[in-house]
């Protein structure tokens, strides 16, 4: 709990964040305060802009409005951002050797060369990947790769850990080593934010959900509380397992359109 | 006149062609010493030129890629119009900065071994750069999210998308080689073709052939071509292997 309190990026604050390509609002005035110890997971069929929420979240994409603070300061430091691990739905491994995957991200990190080896060991031995350490990490199998992914991403030491559909493309058994790679950071006081569209994971790591359609953040709540009784009919239908591409139109925003033609026709009149 | 020429055509050809290739054979497998000075020579020239350019032209090909700058796209074009420069500009151009009147004439490098070395430098230089360029581009576009979620700055990706594209530059560097091992125009003007100093395999070739020497010309040719095909199956050979080892 004190690692907590003392992490530089934490908590992890989203303001209004917005952002537009092409003209098209991919995400929409997202508001979230991310904090303290847990697995977040991050629920929304394709293309609700979780791929987009995370990066925004890790700083790889800056909003085109609002505000994204890292503890008390809105501007990533070199320190703070050393803070952040991301894995990727299909994971990018350099052309080399595990091993060498996992001390080129040390070294990037700005990590002592006489501490790399035996961090990255450990790191790949945590995993279950030490008897593959010197292969070459792009002929390993897709559950071993993802796995370097996410030793690469321990050996890092972060606070918060974003996790990108990590398992969309592996079988049930890799899906299972990579929750447990899920729950080992948890345990460590990790931060873990993890997207899905798969509802039977959400069920069974969820500390906090995060449901969003169509750009917009619908629900932060408790897992819980979000399984047994959702609040929006979205995430109602979500879970019923229905078909659901975007936020339903509210009630109250059909009345504001509604005033507005009815003053315009005033106006014209 | 037609006549004439095609009987002048013949009597070279009969008088002289069916000696040739003995000579060449017994001036390669006799290792004649002039002929091979002439080789060694060769290679030390075009061998450290290349790797001159590829010391200033790897780490500037993927600068070139990772950042932008105005005037960036005009930068690219020039240089990539710069991989067709005539071997004989670049000889010029080095020519006209070596000699005596020019601004680093008081060196004394022309006609020297060192002068060719700087122009076929030059002549590589571009080559290996644009090359270079191209293939950081492409593997950037991939890496590029990673390495900035690991908080690798432009400048830290560049030696790590380097390695991790070493077998595609490979190729690149033996462009350069080609190139370099190939020309004449350069090291002709800068060097000046002096016997047992600058004289290499192409210009020797050249000379030769116009003496009429062709069984000297013709070793060196076999031997030129011999050396650019080893040089290239090496590479291809450890390349490959290596290539479908890291995927």
């Amino acid at each position: 709990m004190s690692a907590r309190e003392r992490s530089p990026v934490l908590p992890l604050r989203l303001e209004d964040v917005s952002v537009v390509r092409h003209g098209q609002t991919l995400l929409d005035r997202v508001s979230l305060r991310l904090e303290g110890d847990g697995r977040t997971l991050l629920l929304g069929p394709n293309g609700a802009g979780k791929s987009l929420l995370m990066r925004v979240c890790h700083g790889l994409l800056a909003p085109t409005a609002g505000r994204v603070m890292y503890g008390a300061s809105s501007l990533r430091t070199v320190e703070q951002r050393r803070r952040l691990a991301m894995v990727f739905q299909r994971p990018v491994l350099l052309r080399r050797s595990a091993l060498a995957n996992v001390l080129h991200a040390l070294s990037v990190h700005g990590v002592p060369r006489r501490r790399r080896g035996q961090l990255a060991q450990e790191a790949l031995a945590l995993f279950s990947l030490q008897h593959l350490a010197r292969r070459p990490a792009r002929v390993l199998s897709g559950g071993e790769q993802q796995r370097l992914a996410l030793a690469r991403a321990w050996a890092l030491a972060p606070d918060v850990v974003f996790l990108d559909e990590p398992t969309s493309a592996l079988d049930p058994t890799s899906t299972q080593a990579v929750e447990q790679a899920v729950d080992r950071f948890r345990d460590a006081g990790v931060t873990v934010l993890m997207a899905t569209h798969d509802l039977a994971q959400a069920r069974r790591l969820a500390d906090d959900v995060l449901f969003m359609c169509g750009g917009v953040l619908l629900e932060h709540t408790p897992a819980e509380a979000f399984f047994a009784r959702p609040r929006t009919p979205e995430a109602a239908a979500f879970l019923r397992g229905d078909l659901v591409t975007g936020p339903f139109p509210r009630l109250v925003e059909r009345l504001e359109e509604q005033c507005e033609s009815q003053e315009l026709d005033a106006l014209q009149r | 006149m037609m006549n004439v020429s095609y009987r002048s055509f013949r009597s070279i050809g009969g008088g002289v062609m069916h000696d040739v290739f003995p000579a060449a054979a017994s001036l390669i497998l006799g290792a004649d010493p002039k002929l091979l000075g002439i080789v060694l020579l060769s290679l030390r020239i075009s061998l450290t030129a290349v790797f001159i350019a590829t010391l200033i032209g790897l780490p500037m090909g993927a600068a070139l890629a990772l950042y932008r700058f105005p005037g960036r796209s005009g930068a690219v074009v020039v240089l990539n119009a710069l991989m067709g420069l005539p071997p004989v500009v670049a000889g010029l151009i080095i020519y006209l900065t070596l000699s005596r009147a020019g601004p680093l004439g008081s060196l004394g490098l022309l006609f020297t071994p060192t002068a060719m070395i700087v122009a076929q430098a030059l002549i590589v230089l571009p080559i290996v750069a644009a090359l270079t360029r191209q293939v950081i581009a492409d593997l950037w576009e991939e890496y590029r999210e990673q390495l900035e979620s690991l908080g690798s700055s432009r400048l830290r990706a560049i030696p790590t998308l380097l390695w991790d594209a070493r077998f595609s530059l490979i190729t690149t560097v033996l462009a350069g080689f080609g190139r370099a091992a190939a020309e004449v125009g350069a090291v002709l003007i800068v060097g000046g073709n002096i016997s047992g100093y600058t004289r290499v395999m192409t210009t020797a070739i050249a000379l030769e052939t116009s003496k009429g020497d062709l069984g000297l010309a013709l070793a060196l040719g076999v031997i030129l071509i011999g050396l650019i095909m080893l040089v290239n199956g090496i590479a291809y050979g450890v390349g490959s292997v290596a290539r479908r080892y890291y995927a």
